[in-house]
Parts: structure tokens; sequence; C-alpha cells
């Protein structure tokens, strides 16, 4: 009796459970849907990505694989136009106007991200700005971004002709990403790194010093980036237009003979 | 005069000057000077915007010091600038921020000091390459131009332990580097740090110590050297561009009072507007966004103020050498640049006496020389520059990588050969123009000045109508004297013992063949060709 009273009570937990947890009817339309998104996407890699990263994102030798990259890394690329890349780009795969829609974006993540397990694309809540303290982004900035990116991010040269690009007018959403995934020459700045509210910190000070609203309040940054630009300025408008000011005056003497 | 004139009282002005004079007895040293004339040129106020930017310098310096704390005791950022709040700095980052945010007018007063030195400092490059392409620096004058060449490396310090005292990210670098640049020195090298920054870098004196070096020590030297640099610009005379009715004795200009109290007082204030209004247009050193300094942290293009950019080339061009001896390192990717920074600035301020040493001419010169007279200075100087700049792009290479869009490796390597090729390309090409502007100066003379109207002859022949110069163009062109290049004197003397010829003047002779050979200078017209080609065969 004791044994059957077991039994009752073990079944009736496992099916609360098993009610409580298994994935609903709503769960198995999310997994069609996303089936169908893994299948467009799959048309799509094999157009625009196959030839370089191989038929089944193996890579081949002109592109790495993607197996494990994540939807982050593909809606970074591909968002910021670096991918689909030209083929006769050598050092560096530059920004440029994207040539899909977020949904066919959307679909080549989905894909991507269904070969294996990587981050997946950041909501709004991990990038936006609510909760965010300026002050320590700028602290996490300085010792982990500005090697490269420069103080206030203006971008910086690497070696050989690569650069650290500008930050400025970059989403919130591809600095996350770039963070989380390390594109190109970039380090890769996962959880364990720099955390979720680390990054939303960053995320906060360069849109409070380097965004179209962000205040200069010394007048003109002279491109923000420090000495080079102010030594020129000072060289040629100010010793230039004092020295234009010196001819001024002494063009202007008083003449011992009038001629 | 009459009586009833002397019972009057003299005017306010003149009874304040009287009791003055009876005190201080200076009327007849004002007498004397107050009438000393001054040549008129555009060229000779670039020292004039040195010295009132210098004194900007020190008026917005002052200010800036009711208001700075010269401390690295750390605190706690709570002022009006939001991206720092509540972020731990040096009371010297801190009250900076205070002063550009929270003093009025302190981010205005910041701003003009900063702008100032640097203007100060392109100023005094400026000035002294005048004074070095017109020839300014030779006797009497030679050690006047050492003083302004010290007040120009003094500016170099002084702008360089300013610029650090906020205790920035930036700045912080540009002392780390400089502790590098100390320690890279053989033996000594670690010591001197230590005493320096009183311990390990960063440590927590250099600012305070930075502070008094800059305010007190470097200032206190400079202000010196100006005054002993202008004492002897009047004692001197000032040099003046030859012309008719100039002399080697005389001057001819304006008297200092009225016309040039007027001019220069005048002067300043242009001076001080333009600067000002520099610095309220565009920002300099916003050490709110450069952050406080720590060093763990560092940015990319983290270059000093201009005038030490030459240094930071030279740092970046150099391969990252190392020599390891009984267990030392000598570091020769700092080393080298550090003795390369004092010899090439040490090359430009010996010139005049290598100069004075190959011509042996011992007489005074207070007419200037227009720089195509003098095409070997010339193009000595012009080489100079050259090396100079080339070291200020690799200085900033990075800058000139991410902007031009090219490789950064490209831009150093362009900077390493450029600082050997470029002086000597430049040399070359310098002399050459020289030269070829002597030949047209001689052909204006000779030929006239091209009208630009061209005449037809009756059997056809088109000419150009060549007008002959004025007399004064003609003095002009032609008053510049030209040294005959020096000759070994006879080996045998008048007993037939024969001497031996010096190693020194042996280099000086060829040296003297280098600068006034028949390759470095063209004859200028004589009278003899002057009379015969203007004497009426008239195909002109």
């Amino acid at each position: 009796m004791a044994a059957l009273v077991v039994l009752l009570l073990a079944l009736a937990c496992t099916g609360g459970l098993y009610a409580a947890f298994a994935p609903a009817s709503k769960a198995q339309a999310d997994e069609t849907a996303q089936s169908l998104a893994i299948d467009e996407g799959k048309k799509l890699y094999a157009v625009g990505c196959a030839s370089c990263h191989g038929t089944g994102g193996q890579g081949s030798s002109d592109g790495p694989s993607l197996v494990g990259v994540g939807a982050a890394a593909v809606d970074f690329q591909v968002s910021t136009g670096r991918m689909p890349a030209a083929t006769s780009q050598t050092v560096q795969v530059p920004e440029k106007p994207t040539i899909y829609s977020q949904a066919q974006i959307d679909q080549l993540a989905a894909y991507i991200a269904s070969l294996g397990a990587g981050p997946s694309v950041p909501t709004e809540a991990q990038y936006g700005p609510e909760g965010a303290d300026i002050a320590k982004g700028g602290d996490l900035f300085r010792t982990n971004c500005a090697q490269c990116h420069n103080f206030t991010g203006k971008g910086g040269a690497l070696t050989r002709g690569k650069y650290a690009p500008s930050l400025e007018g970059v989403d919130p959403k591809h600095i996350y990403e770039a963070m989380q995934t390390g594109p190109q020459n970039m380090p890769s700045f996962p959880d364990t790194t720099l955390s979720e509210q680390n990054k939303k910190d960053i995320i906060a000070y360069l849109d409070a010093v380097n965004s179209s609203d962000s205040e200069s309040p010394g007048g003109l940054e002279l491109g923000g980036l420090g000495p080079v630009s102010e030594g020129l300025f000072g060289w040629i408008f100010g010793l230039g237009g004092l020295i234009a000011v010196a001819v001024w005056v002494a063009a202007r003497t008083a003449k011992a003979r009038k001629s | 005069m009459s009586n009833k004139d002397d019972r009057r009282k003299a005017p306010a002005g003149e009874r304040v000057a009287d009791w003055a004079d009876g005190r201080l007895g200076i009327y007849s040293l004002a007498k004397a000077n107050m009438r000393k004339i001054f040549p008129d040129h555009w060229s000779f106020m670039l020292g004039e915007i040195c010295l009132y930017s210098f004194i900007i310098i020190i008026l917005t310096g002052v200010y800036l010091t009711l208001f700075f704390h010269p401390s690295m005791n750390e605190v706690e950022y709570h002022g009006s600038y939001v991206p720092l709040q509540g972020q731990l700095m040096s009371e010297a980052f801190n009250s900076t921020m205070h002063i550009s945010f929270d003093v009025r007018g302190g981010l205005l007063i910041r701003q003009i000091h900063h702008w100032a030195a640097v203007i100060f400092l392109a100023g005094m490059f400026v000035h002294m390459m005048r004074v070095f392409f017109t020839g300014a620096f030779r006797k009497p004058r030679e050690i006047n131009w050492l003083f302004g060449f010290l007040l120009f490396v003094l500016g170099m310090f002084t702008g360089f332990t300013g610029y650090s005292l906020p205790d920035d990210l930036l700045s912080g670098t540009g002392v780390r580097f400089t502790q590098g640049a100390i320690l890279s020195v053989p033996i000594v090298g670690t010591y001197i740090s230590m005493f320096l920054f009183g311990g390990e870098f960063p440590g927590g004196d250099f600012v305070a110590r930075f502070y008094s070096i800059h305010i007190l020590l470097l200032p206190g030297i400079m202000l010196g050297l100006v005054v002993g640099h202008l004492i002897l610009v009047f004692y001197h005379k000032h040099t003046q561009f030859a012309g008719p009715g100039r002399t080697n004795k005389n001057v001819v200009g304006m008297p200092l009072l009225p016309v040039y109290m007027a001019k220069a007082g005048g002067f300043f204030f242009l001076v001080f507007g333009a600067i000002a209004a520099i610095s309220g247009i565009a920002s300099i050193n916003p050490i709110w966004v450069l952050g406080p300094y720590r060093p763990d942290q560092v940015s990319t293009g983290a270059q000093p103020d201009w005038y030490m950019g030459f240094a930071e080339g030279l740092i970046r061009a150099m391969p990252g050498w190392e020599i390891n001896i009984w267990g030392h390192t000598l570091v020769m990717g700092v080393f080298v640049p550090l003795v390369l920074f004092g010899v090439f600035l040490g090359m430009i301020a010996v010139y005049p006496f290598i100069e004075s040493w190959v011509t042996g001419d011992k007489r005074e010169h207070h007419i200037l020389d227009r720089p195509r007279n003098a095409p070997t200075r010339t193009a000595f100087g012009v080489a100079w520059v050259t090396g100079y700049m080339i070291m200020l792009i690799g200085g900033g290479n990075d800058i000139f990588a991410t902007h031009f869009h090219l490789s950064i490796n490209a831009v150093t390597w362009f900077v390493r050969i450029g600082f050997f090729a470029g002086p000597v390309i430049a040399f070359v090409v310098t002399k050459r123009i020289c030269l070829g502007l002597q030949r047209r100066d001689k052909e204006k003379v000779l030929h006239g000045r091209e009208t630009g109207t061209i005449k037809r002859l009756p059997h056809g022949e088109f000419i150009e109508v060549h007008e002959p110069l004025s007399q004064e163009a003609l003095y002009t062109l032609t008053s510049h004297e030209q040294y005959a290049p020096a000759e070994i004197g006879p080996t045998v003397d008048e007993n037939g013992v024969e001497r031996k010829v010096k190693r020194g003047e042996k280099v000086r002779v060829k040296l003297s063949k280098a600068y006034y050979g028949e390759e470095s200078q063209i004859p200028k017209p004589t009278v003899e060709e002057y009379k015969e080609i203007t004497s009426g065969h008239g195909h002109h």
C-alpha cells in the first residue's frame, strides 16, 4: 500500500512537473517558425556565403568556419555590411551598406546558430541605457578599448593597414555584438571577461562622449584625435593667423617718405 | 622764455616725470633709447609674437595657479562633468576638472594658456628660422642666437612639464615615455628616474615636483633669458634687409617712441585677441574625455604636444634594438633616439660657429642676407627643417595612417628612410633653387624686368620688351657680398721651410670650397658687365 502511495505521488509529481515545464503548443509553433527560418537562412547562405564559408558553414581557404560563431556574429557582420565581403578585400573588411533586410539577417543568423551553440543576438534590455553607469563605462573603455579605438572611440591604426574603426554612430546593438564576438582583429569579450552590465556601461559611455548629441565643452573638438590635430590647428590657424596679422600691421606703417 | 612763463606751474605729467627722474635718474637713459630706431618688416615681428604669447602664458598661468592643486592624493570626482562621476583620480586632475567646469572662465583661461603655449613654441621655431635663413645670427649676435635657442629648448620642457600637470591619461603616458627615455641612459638612468619620481613610477611626487619646475624654475630662467635677449637686441640694434641708404652702420626705420610703442602695444592686443578667439573656438587638451591617469591604461593616438613630436617620432621610427652585456640591457631603441634628439637640435645651435669658422669672417654684420645669396646655409637649414618635419610625421604615424588610409608600417618606413634621404634631397634641391634665383637676379640686373609687352619688328621678329630696373632695385640686388673660397696658404715659408698643414685647415678649405666655390654661387654682375650690356648695342 505504501508503495502504491509513493508511486501515485511520484506520478503526480512527474505529471505536474511535466505540465509546468513541457513545451506548450506555442513553443511548438515557435519551433516550427524557427525551423522555417533556418530553412530560409540556409537558402540565403547558399547564395551569399557558401562560396567562402563552405556549403555547410565548415569554412574554406577563403573564409573561416562559422560553426559556433552564434547569431550575434552573423547579425553584426551582415547588418554592418562587412559580410558578404568583396573577394578583393585583403587587409581588412570595411563597413559598407548592408544588402539584406533585417528579416533575412535573422534567418541567416538562425541558420548559423543551428550549426553550433554561440552567442545570441542581444536584446535592447542588454544594451539599452537603463541602469548603466557612464563613469564606470568610461573607466572600462579606457582599460579595454582605448588602446585601439582612442579615448572616445574615434578609431586608431593597427599594423599593416589594419585599423580599429571609429565607433561614432555605431548602433549600440552592434557594439554589444562586437564585444561579444570579437570580429576581425578585435579580441572578444565574453560575459566572463566583461559582464553584461560592463558592456551596457561601455555603450552608455560611448553614447555620452561620442554620439551626435554629445557635447564638446571646449569648442571644436578637432577630430578628438589629441595633440596631432591640435598642433596642426595651432600652426595653421594660430601662428598662420598671427603672421597674417603681422604682415597686415607691417604694411601699415608711417612712411618716412611719401611714395 | 619770458618771466611770465617761468612763474607758471609745469604740467602735472612733467612734474611727475621730474619727481621720478630726481630719484631714479633714468632720463638720460630713456632719452638715448626712446628714439631707438627699428626697421620695418613683417618677419621682424615674429619675435614679438613669441614675446606676447609668453606674456599671455604668464598672465593666464598665474590665474590657473589660484585654483590648481599640485597633489597626487586620490580623491573621488563629484564635479559637474557626468561621465566621470565617482571616479577615483588625483587631486591634480580633480582640480583641473574643477577649473574646466566649475571656475568662472576657467576653461577659457586654460585653453588660452595651452593654445598660447602651442603658438609660443611654433612662433619661436619660425622666428629662429627667420634668423637662420637671413644670417642674422652672425657676429655680433651669436650669443643672442644661443639665448634664443635655449629659450626654445626650455620652452619645450616648460610645455612638457605643464602638459603633465593635470595628471590625465594622455599626459601620464607622456611622463611614462619620458621615464622610459631616462631609464635607457646607461648606468645613471635608473638612479635619475628613482630620484626624479621619488621612487618607482609614478609614485606620489612627480606632479608637485613638475609643478615647481613648471611655474618657478623654468619660467624664471626663461624670463631672465627673454630680458637678456631683448637687451641684446637693443644693444646690437636690429638687423635690416639691404636697400638704398641702408648700410652696416645705420638702421633705417621708425623710432621706438612713439611709433613702435604704439605699434607694438597694438600688436600685443591683436595677438592676445587672436589667441583668445582661437581658445574660444577650438578645444585643446580636453582632459575630461582623456580621463585620469592610471598606469594600467593607455589610449591609441597618444602623442605629446607638437614641440615634443620630434622626440616621439624618433622613438616611433627607431627599431627596438637591444644589447645585452654582462647581464645589463642597453635599450638602443630608446637610447639612440634620446641621443639623436639632443644632437639634432644641437646641430642648428652650433651652426653659426661653424659658418664663421668656415668663412673666417670676423666682421660685424647688420645687413641681412637674402636666403638665395647664401645657398649652402639655406640648403643646410632646409635640410634640417626637413629632417625635423619628417620626424613630426613619424610622431603622428598612426594618425597619418588612419586618415590617409595607409599602412602604419609604410608610414614608419617612409620616416626611417626619409629621415636620412629627405635632408640630402632637400639640400641639393634647395641649393639648385637658390642658384637659379641668383641667376634670375643677375638676369634682371643686366637685362631688366620682363614687361610682358611683345613687339613685332619690321622684319617679323617678335621680341619682349625688357624694362631696366630702377637704381634702388639694382642696388638692392647687387649689394650682397660674395666670399671667395679659402685657399691653403703657402706651404713653404720665406726661408723655404715646409710647414705642416693642419688637418683642421684642410677641412676648413674644403668646406669653404663647398660653400663658396663655383658650384655654390653665381658671381654677381659686375659694373663692367652692366655697362657693356646697357651701353647701347640695344637689342632690347
